[in-house]
Order: C-alpha cells, then structure tokens, then sequence
C-alpha cells in the first residue's frame, strides 16, 4: 500500500458543474454549464429553456394555429351574441370548452416530446459494428442489416439506424424530417409542427377528435344562426350581409370538418387494432407485402387496445433536455486545462485500497419533473 | 484499515457489457437475463439475473396496465392533460425507485467487485451498460 500512487480527487456533492473558479479570466464565458438540449443531434427547435420542442421545420402549425383562433373568434363574436339571445347561452359555454380543450391539445401535441430515441453512445456504438462486421472497415458502409427477434411468438426484423447506430426497437422508425429515431412512430404531421410518436399520440388523438366535435358544433350553430336570421322570408343573403364573419366560418368549417372526422375516424381504427399509420401504410400487418401476418402487439380487443394506447401509463422523455452537461464536454476545445470530474455524487465504498472509488452520474436530473 | 476518499485513484475502465433489450413480450421495456461472459470473473451468475430480473419488474410495474394506470389517463384526458404539467406520473415514481436500487446495488454488489451498473434511463432504456474497471487488487489485503 505504501508504494501506491494516489491523486486527490475532488468530491463533489453538487448534481450542477461548479462555478467556473475566478483565476480564469476570459475563459469564464466559455465555462458556463450547458444543457443538454443545446447540443442535441436532430433537427428540432427549442423554446423556454429546453421544455418546448419542436420540428425546425415548424409546417402549416402558424396556419393551422390561425384558423382555430380566427374561426373561434368569428363565432364568438358574430354568432354567440345572437344564438344566447334566440336560444340558449350554453352556446358559448361549450364552444368556450371545446375551444380550450383543442387549443391545449393542440400545444401539448406540438410541443411535446414524441418519444425520441437518444442516439447511441460511442462504446454502445462500437458494440453493435463489432458485431455486424466483424473486419473492423471503416472505410467501407457495410449493408443495411436487419435482426430478426420474436415477438410473441411472431418474427419481426428490426432495422440498423445509420444515423443514431443502433439497431431499432420494434414499431421505432427514424423521422427524416427531424432527423431522430422515434418510438411507435406514427407519422410527422406537418400541421401540428412535429413528430407524433409514443408519447404524444393521446394528445394528437384527443387534438383531432376535440376538433372534429368544435368545427361539427361551430357549423351547427352557424348554420342554425343563418337559418333564424333568414327566417321571414329575408333570404340567405341577408342574413350573410348582417354577419358576414359567419359566412367565413361557413367555408372554413364546411371544407375542413370532413377531412377532420375522416382523419379522426381514421385514427380511431388504428387505436383500436392497435396499429400506427406508418404501418398502416407499409402494410406490415395487412399482408400487402407477402403473406398475411398478425399484429404481435394487439391485444386481440378493441376495447383494450384503446385503453392501452390512450390511457396507459404516460412514458418518461428518453432526452434528458434540461439536464447538463458534464463540465468537461462544456468546455471549450481549445481548453488546456485537466478536464475536471464530471459533476457527480460520490458514492462512499467500504473497503480497503484496492476497492476504486466509483462514481455516478445523478440518474434524473431534478429538472427533468417539468419535462413534458 | 481505511484510506480517505482523497487517498484513492480514480480506476481506469477497462471494458463495457451490454445487456440488451429483450422483445419476446412486445415493446415493454424488458432486459435480457443471459448472463455475458465477460463478468464470469467478476460476479455471479445468480446475483446478475436477480438484478435484471429486479429491473424488469421494476420497469413491469411502471408499464402495468390496470385501474390506476387507467384512472390516471382518464383523469389527464378531461383536463386536456395539462395535468401531467403539475403531477409526476406513476412511470416517472417508479424511474426514482429504479434509481434508488441501482445506486443500492451499486454501492452493495457491484463496486466492491469493480463494476458499475448505469441506470438505463440515461442510454435511452436500450442497455443496461456494466462498466468493467480495472482489477488493482495485486494480493491486496483487506
């Protein structure tokens, strides 16, 4: 034991880096601990610190943002008078709720994390290469390679991911507008700004349905408003001349609740045999390429298999966004100094000399509770 | 006779283990019980499949699906979910639990023999990774 050679090591207690030390003039900028989000691989958008993420590519979310608002609007102003005068003021009351209900949806479906897979580490990485090619060639992109794995009892190839380097998990597939493997992928909605995945699939589901019942309710009660302002022999043009926001509201509701229900009844379908668009399409389980297979991942009832894919247990975000960065992969390159030890808590070990300290990274960052 | 933690030299690793993911059951996050080669040295095989099989009943009851699950995802429904925003969910109770026993373990089974479990959490719930330190122990008494 005398003859050990031993370096202090520095026990830090704190889940957070240090503060940069005050001898280190210029560089303190430079040292300021980042979140994990800032230096994410794919192709998103973050806001308010790393809790909102989205597509970069943000589609037609502005448009499809404006027309809820503008149609909402028009009938709040233009119909709901009218309607509580002549009929009854649950009128506002509902569409007040369902408005809400769809805007929250709507946010929480685009804003939320759809169940994006963190990329490989580098040892994980070279594990899996070590074992698809065994030469070791860099130089060389080996063939896409496919592991077969039994799913209850049903053979399905799981798929390597060139860009994260691993092999996918089942129902995993790799969006390549955000450039990130994303798990029970369904599809990137263009109107919605982002991936809909595992984990945002509820909101995306009670986004669509929410809407078709407020753009059916709002061309209801247009329509019923048209219908008691033209009483009397006035004439349609009247009463559109009286509340032309209505007359609006007509042609956004009229040629976009069809789409809606039909988008919703769609959907509806698919959480009932427990499928996601993206299969629907490839015809994984329909038979259209080759011989009809089962779906392994039905639970054989449609009754289930809605409450398993709407209320089951709400999955935790893969992508620690809010947490940091390890000080030495804060800091800059050009940094000569010793990286310092990761900010860690240090477990105490029983033992004698031989026995290393370890240490271990806090598992879930304490701001990861406000992860969405 | 005991040295203070400023006395001890952090080890160098020497190789990872990588337990995959099991998909025989679908998509529940379940890990691979075999038991690698690599650790034959270091640990038994028994107290390796306990500590899998400890996991997967975790992650089993984070994933159940049953009343409570279902009365959760009800109640977050009809407040258009914005209550995920204030509560921590079922899943995200059971990740702490998780991580209190694998720092348990850790502190118990497997940094008095040289390894390091990580939680699985942090690899995406892919692998459960096992550091491999290097042995100092040269006739080392205790």
């Amino acid at each position: 034991m005398d003859s050990c050679e031993y370096e202090q090591i520095e026990p830090r207690a704190r889940p957070t880096p240090a503060p940069t030390p005050p001898t280190r003039d210029g560089r303190e900028e430079r040292r300021r601990p980042r979140r994990r989000w800032e230096v994410f691989p794919g192709k998103n958008r973050f806001c308010c610190g790393g809790r909102v993420i989205m597509a970069r590519q943000s589609g037609v979310f502005p448009l499809t943002l404006g027309l809820i608002l503008l149609t909402c609007g028009l009938f709040f102003i233009f119909d709901c008078p009218f309607l509580v005068q002549h009929l009854t003021s649950c009128i506002p009351a509902i569409g007040g709720v369902l408005f809400l209900f769809v805007l929250l949806t709507l946010l929480r479906t685009s804003f939320s994390d759809p169940g994006i897979l963190p990329r490989a580490t580098p040892d994980e990485a070279a594990e899996v290469e070590k074992q698809i090619d065994g030469s070791g060639n860099a130089s060389y992109r080996p063939p896409p390679r496919t592991l077969e794995v039994a799913i209850n009892q049903q053979p399905v190839k799981l798929k390597y991911c060139f860009t994260c380097r691993m092999f996918r998990p089942p129902r995993t597939s790799h969006c390549s507008l955000c450039d990130n493997c994303v798990e029970r992928f369904d599809h990137h909605c263009p109107w919605v700004g982002n991936c809909v995945g595992k984990r945002n699939y509820r909101f995306f589901y009670a986004f669509i349905v929410s809407l078709s019942f407020l753009t059916a309710f709002i061309f209801g009660c247009v329509a019923t408003h048209l219908a008691l302002r033209a009483q009397g022999g006035r004439g349609l043009v009247f009463a559109l001349q009286e509340s032309p926001g209505s007359a609006v509201e007509l042609a956004i509701c009229f040629f976009s609740v069809w789409s809606i229900l039909g988008l919703s009844g769609f959907h509806t379908y698919l959480v009932a045999s427990n499928v996601t668009t993206n299969e629907d399409i490839k015809g994984s389980w329909s038979g259209k390429s080759g011989e009809g297979v089962a779906n392994p991942y039905s639970h054989r009832s449609a009754v289930l298999n809605c409450c398993a894919t709407l209320c089951g247990p709400m999955p935790p975000s893969l992508i620690d966004r809010r947490g940091f960065l390890p000080q030495d992969e804060s800091v800059q390159a050009g940094d000569t100094q010793p990286p310092a030890a990761a900010p860690v808590s240090q477990i105490n070990v029983v033992g004698g000399a031989s026995r290393p300290t370890l240490a271990l990274q806090e598992p879930l960052n304490s701001s990861s509770a406000d992860a969405s | 006779m005991t040295h203070s933690l400023q006395n001890l030299q952090q080890p160098n690793v020497s190789s990872k283990v990588f337990i995959q993911r099991d998909y025989s059951s679908g998509t529940i996050c379940k890990f691979q019980t075999k038991f690698p080669s690599e650790l034959e040295s270091r640990l038994d095989k028994q107290q390796f499949e306990e500590t899998v099989q400890t996991l997967n009943n975790l992650y089993a009851e984070a994933e159940k699906l049953g009343g409570k699950s279902y009365l959760e995802g009800c109640l977050a429904c009809l407040t258009a979910y914005t209550i995920f925003l204030c509560m921590e969910t079922h899943y995200e109770k059971v990740l702490k639990k998780i991580a209190k026993y694998i720092k348990d373990q850790n502190e118990k089974v497997y940094a008095p023999r040289g390894l390091l479990l990580t939680d699985p959490i942090e690899r995406g719930l892919r692998v459960v990774e096992i550091t491999i330190f290097e042995d100092r122990s040269v006739g080392s008494g205790r």
